[in-house]
């Protein structure tokens, strides 16, 4: 050892032993003063993990209801609202489900609560059941009339337009004003009940409207309809895949 | 003269042929690493959009603040429901909807409107992310499940990844001063429970699941839709599938 520093001038030796004290003293705090969480990104990975999952619960989950609101949950399963979880509406009931007594979920009865689904609004996928809150039943609460777990309408509706009321506004502005629905469909009376079980019937060729709009047509409310040469006009198209019945246009 | 020559020689070939070897040694078990597949039973979370299903009630946006402390503020979100209106004149615009407030109908009679639709919204998980690449600290990573998570401890709140998400998922939560994003929420899929916001969804807009699984409603959904995914361009490799998504949205 000494020989070897022999070689080396005098300062060079010295700071040759300083040099290895300070990398021997940095790899004693690297691999034995720091801790392994703090260098290790897998340890940090696995322990963000960890916390993660630990985190409390707040909404209980749709199995946890039906343990004890049994008969509701059975009412629920068979109507519209089939789909929804029962924390859509009540909000989160984890809470209530560790202390039943002392903590209710909310029961939201104010009639703001039901139109942040139900009120209409154009962006809404079409057949979503809709209402406009100004004019249906102003003040009325929603629950005085619909049960919020069998939700349907509380008498047969006399009008389409009870259900159908975006139809029904545009064909109040069309030039169709003055037909009936019932002039183009079909409406067995069951339909009322299960809307979607029976289903009214749609016109299904070019001579149902050549009846009205024909070059010859006879029905007694063409009169003043337009007319058009069936064997000419729109090709191999049935006439709804250019003109939406509900509102014709019109050529200006 | 000499003997400084070949000891350069040498010593430069030595230090040539070190690289080489330990590049290869480094690429080598890295490649290997690419080709494994996923342990069996191994789960690869993936969520999906019906839009055509979307109502924009906002009940997702209210259940995610209450389940995951996201703040009350209207401008902090781990998901949220966008609101798009296309014109006749071929503009369109997007606008968040707030919950709470029943989204405000356009006049019906607008007749400039060519469609409107909502569209749900959240971190893509991307199998490929980019706030995992820009963290200088190691605080965000994607679990084996394909979740992307913060760890909240080692983030130091210098926002690089909110910058790097092309999806605006991320924000700086304003108490504990780190970044913050959609986990699908991570403290219920690893207790068997769905994501709060699939939870309260009330017309199955959002469906959540394993990809890996065989049958379940995520698999169906992906085998009974056209899927896309947000900003494929990006090679983010999002795992947020939309169905019936419009071409308008980015």
């Amino acid at each position: 050892m000494g020989k070897l520093f022999e070689k080396f001038p005098d300062p060079l030796a010295r700071l040759i032993v300083v040099f290895l004290a300070l990398v021997a003293a940095g790899a004693f705090v690297f691999f034995v003063l720091i801790p392994k969480p703090v260098k290790d990104l897998k340890v940090q990975w696995d322990n963000a993990i960890r916390q993660e999952s630990a985190r409390p619960v707040k909404y209980a989950g749709f199995h946890a209801c039906a343990e004890c609101h049994d008969k509701l949950y059975e009412t629920k399963k068979k109507g519209y609202h089939r789909d929804l979880s029962c924390e859509t509406c009540h909000g989160a009931a984890k809470a209530h489900t560790e202390d039943p007594d002392t903590v209710k979920p909310v029961i939201p009865a104010e009639r703001a609560f039901c139109p942040q689904c139900h009120a209409y609004n154009p962006s809404r996928p079409r057949g979503f059941p809709q209402i406009n809150p100004v004019a249906h039943n102003p003040l009325k609460p929603c629950a005085s009339c619909h049960n919020p777990h069998d939700p349907k309408p509380p008498t047969t509706p006399k009008e389409c337009a009870a259900c159908h009321g975006e139809i029904a506004r545009t064909k109040a502005v069309s030039h169709h004003v003055q037909l009936e629905c019932t002039t183009c469909h079909v409406t067995p009376q069951r339909h009322k009940v299960s809307p979607r079980a029976v289903k009214p019937t749609k016109p299904q060729d070019r001579e149902f409207c050549g009846k009205c709009h024909g070059k010859d047509a006879s029905a007694k409310l063409s009169a003043n309809a337009p007319k058009i040469d069936l064997a000419e006009h729109g090709e191999k198209y049935v006439c709804w895949q250019c003109h939406y019945p509900h509102s014709p246009e019109v050529e200006q | 003269m000499n003997g400084r020559r070949t000891f350069l020689r040498g010593f430069l070939s030595f230090l040539l042929t070190g690289g080489a070897i330990g590049g290869i040694l480094r690429i080598s078990p890295s490649k290997a690493h690419a080709k494994e597949t996923p342990p069996k039973g191994q789960k690869w979370y993936g969520f999906g959009v019906s839009v055509d299903k979307c109502i924009g009630c906002a009940r997702c946006m209210e259940a995610c603040k209450t389940e995951n402390n996201v703040p009350r503020e209207p401008f902090f979100y781990r998901t949220w429901v966008e609101r798009y209106i296309t014109r006749k004149n071929g503009g369109t615009t997007v606008k968040a909807i707030e919950p709470n407030q029943e989204p405000a109908p356009e006049a019906a009679s607008d007749k400039s409107i060519l469609r409107s639709f909502f569209v749900p919204k959240l971190c893509n998980q991307c199998a490929n992310p980019p706030c995992v690449q820009v963290c200088p600290v190691g605080a965000t990573f994607r679990t084996d499940d394909g979740v992307v998570l913060v760890n909240e401890k080692t983030c130091i709140g210098c926002r690089y990844c909110i910058q790097a998400c092309p999806y605006g998922a991320r924000y700086l939560h304003p108490v504990t001063r780190t970044a913050d994003k959609c986990t699908f929420c991570y403290h219920r899929i690893s207790k068997g429970l769905l994501p709060a916001c699939v939870e309260v969804c009330p017309t199955q807009t959002r469906i959540f699941g394993d990809l890996n699984a065989a049958a379940s409603p995520m698999s169906r959904f992906l085998r009974m839709n056209k899927i896309h995914v947000l900003k494929p361009a990006l090679n983010t490799e999002p795992k947020v599938y939309y169905a019936s998504l419009d071409g308008e949205v980015r």
